[in-house]
């Protein structure tokens, strides 16, 4: 521009010569060794890096190891008679617990996900946080989130094989890990809704929809992909968990035939081929078999969840 | 004029008046959170009330503060049920399990609230979603099979012990601490992190001393849900810290945890042996709520 001005009037300003680009340097732009030094100068955010990407490192090298490793002790035990429908002593198969985990992990989410997904609604869209109400029910939450699985078993045992007389059966296995995954469920949801901003209410509201549409049509949308990573954390605990079901939904090796009947799921069946100790390699089998489903439901879940993820 | 206003307000207040439809809504979510409160009144009232017979006839002294578990088998009666050892040994695995996992798990979670690009977070988020899917069934039997030979022919001992406990349990939590402490960290306004860089913190400062202290209440939450988790595991535990009733004298020693023991001996007990069980879930229930309480304290007065 100066130059342009000292150019004497009544000649058109040269044109301006063309920049390589390439060989402009923003001078914001840090090279690696300028990072390296200004890390240098300050030790303290040095160490913290250093820290934090060995944390990451580590949590990385046990997953891949431990998955790896399962795989690779696994992989060549999984033997057709494995599949087979019918359990016996000889071919130790877990096709039986595997149609008993599913059906009982489905029907689990099937009765907690509303309950849960609702309470949510109701704490987050509903009630002001001073209500003591409010403070009660999250109290509850916070006490049930924390009660241990084998004490949910005793209380399953307790109350719904004997007092209710259900027996050992899928129902009382159902009706425990729907209280075990309750609060999961809720406080995964509070946070997703939590999430989004207020002015979705705020245009809604101002679009004259009522609070009921708001929620469904807007807010519930809007927050899907986190209830439903929390309805994949709550599968994942439907189905590794071994405690809570042993003394509920029994140990029996047969599939489970209706809702009254005894059935063990997957894991538990992992526990006795683990403590007999004559199956090892039929129990890194079952491993692999229980972590790829876990992989499977957790692979479709996060691309439903990306597809139905709004940037906002 | 006045007679046209009037009728004009009223026609808004009854479009203003409550649809059906939502009042009858509001009810199903109101009941769905009452669903919790029952929840939880029943669990207290079932275990409870099976528990304290039992704690009467041992005596409630006794049952918590002696180190002799000899159930009595032979239903001649005169067993002895002590879970001292229990209760020590629960606390050691929780506090092993949390100094493993609560720093990795916090320093991993600011790794991925911060510092991952993009593609390595596509790898890391999904690493960790399969390391919360992982059964603790399977923790447990790798525990066995990999973690109790690595400690035994590393650190001496049996290698079921409570480093050996520790370190799965550890793992175990990663990533209930990395998510929920993930988005508590990413909950932060943008602005407290240019706040801090632009009156010349590094990356670093701004990030663990604004940042983190903004998101204090979600990693506190990360962490008591991965005490929870701890406390209410049972099958890894039971598989691989030895399950002895001794008191330990280093973390090479093994000792039964309350779950494990309730696990262990549930399917076979009968009367006072079985009621000792109940009553050991109370002990554990009981601790829950403390740990419940303690942090709602906690939380009050950090607002």
């Amino acid at each position: 521009m100066e130059n342009a001005k000292a150019l004497p009037l009544g000649k058109e300003p040269e044109k301006e010569p063309e920049i390589d680009v390439s060989k402009i340097v923003a001078i914001n732009r840090q090279s690696l060794t300028d990072k390296l030094r200004a890390y240098c100068k300050k030790p303290f955010s040095l160490v913290l890096v250093i820290l934090v990407l060995c944390a990451a490192l580590l949590t990385a090298a046990a997953v891949i190891f431990i998955v790896v490793y399962t795989i690779i002790q696994g992989l060549p035990n999984l033997k057709g008679s494995l599949f087979a429908w019918e359990y016996n002593s000889d071919n130790v198969s877990m096709m039986p617990a595997i149609i008993n985990t599913l059906f009982l992990a489905v029907m689990t989410l099937v009765i907690a996900v509303p309950i849960g997904v609702f309470a949510a609604i109701f704490m987050v869209e509903y009630a002001k946080s001073t209500n003591v109400f409010v403070k009660i029910v999250r109290m509850a939450a916070e006490t049930l989130s924390g009660i241990p699985s084998i004490v949910f078993g005793i209380f399953g045992m307790i109350f719904f094989v004997e007092v209710v007389g259900w027996g050992f059966s899928m129902l009382a296995g159902i009706f425990t890990m729907v209280l075990m995954v309750l609060p999961l469920i809720m406080r995964t949801t509070e946070e997703a809704l939590l999430a989004v901003p207020d002015s979705f209410r705020e245009g809604s509201y101002a679009l004259g929809a009522g609070k009921l549409r708001t929620i469904f049509v807007i807010l519930l949308p809007a927050a899907l992909s986190g209830i439903i990573s929390g309805i994949i954390l709550a599968l994942g605990r439907v189905v590794g968990e071994t405690a809570a079901l042993i003394y509920t939904a029994g140990s029996s090796r047969k599939l489970a035939a209706g809702f009254l009947q005894s059935g063990e799921t997957l894991s538990i069946h992992m526990y006795f081929l683990a403590n007999e100790g004559l199956h090892v390699g039929e129990a890194w089998a079952t491993a692999v078999v229980l972590i790829a489903l876990v992989l499977i439901i957790n692979g479709a879940a996060e691309f439903v969840g990306n597809k139905l993820k709004k940037e906002y | 004029m006045t007679e046209e206003v009037m009728q004009e307000e009223r026609a808004v207040r009854r479009q203003a008046r409550v649809d059906p439809k939502e009042l009858i809504m509001k009810i199903v979510f109101i009941v769905a959170a009452i669903v919790f409160i029952v929840a939880v009144v029943t669990i207290c009232v079932f275990i409870f009330a099976q528990a304290v017979p039992a704690l009467k006839e041992i005596g409630l002294f006794k049952f918590l503060f002696t180190t002799t578990w000899k159930p009595d088998t032979s239903g001649a009666g005169g067993g002895e049920y002590g879970i001292a050892t229990m209760i020590v040994g629960s606390c050691y695995i929780t506090a092993g399990a949390l100094i493993v996992g609560v720093p990795i798990g916090f320093l991993t979670a600011v790794f991925m609230a911060r510092y991952c690009p993009k593609p390595l977070y596509k790898v890391m988020k999904p690493m960790t979603n399969i390391l919360a899917g992982i059964p603790s069934i399977v923790y447990g039997y790798f525990g066995v099979q990999v973690i109790v030979p690595f400690v035994r022919e590393n650190f001496g001992g049996y290698g079921f012990s409570i480093l050996t406990a520790s370190i799965v349990l550890g793992i175990m939590i990663l990533p209930t601490i990395i998510s929920v402490s993930e988005n508590a960290i990413r909950a932060v306004p943008k602005s407290y992190f240019e706040g801090a860089v632009a009156l010349g913190a590094t990356k670093e400062r701004a990030i663990l001393l604004t940042e983190v202290p903004a998101a204090k209440s979600g990693i506190v939450t990360s962490v008591i849900l991965g005490l929870g988790r701890v406390i209410g595991e049972t099958m890894a535990v039971v598989m691989l810290c030895g399950n002895q009733t001794v008191l330990p004298d280093s973390v090479l020693d093994g000792v039964r945890t309350m779950t494990a023991n309730i696990v262990l001996e549930l399917g076979y007990a009968t009367d006072l042996h079985r009621g000792a069980l109940i009553a050991t879930a109370a002990v554990l229930f009981v601790f829950i709520l403390v740990i419940t309480l303690l942090v709602s304290l906690i939380r009050k007065k950090a607002k």
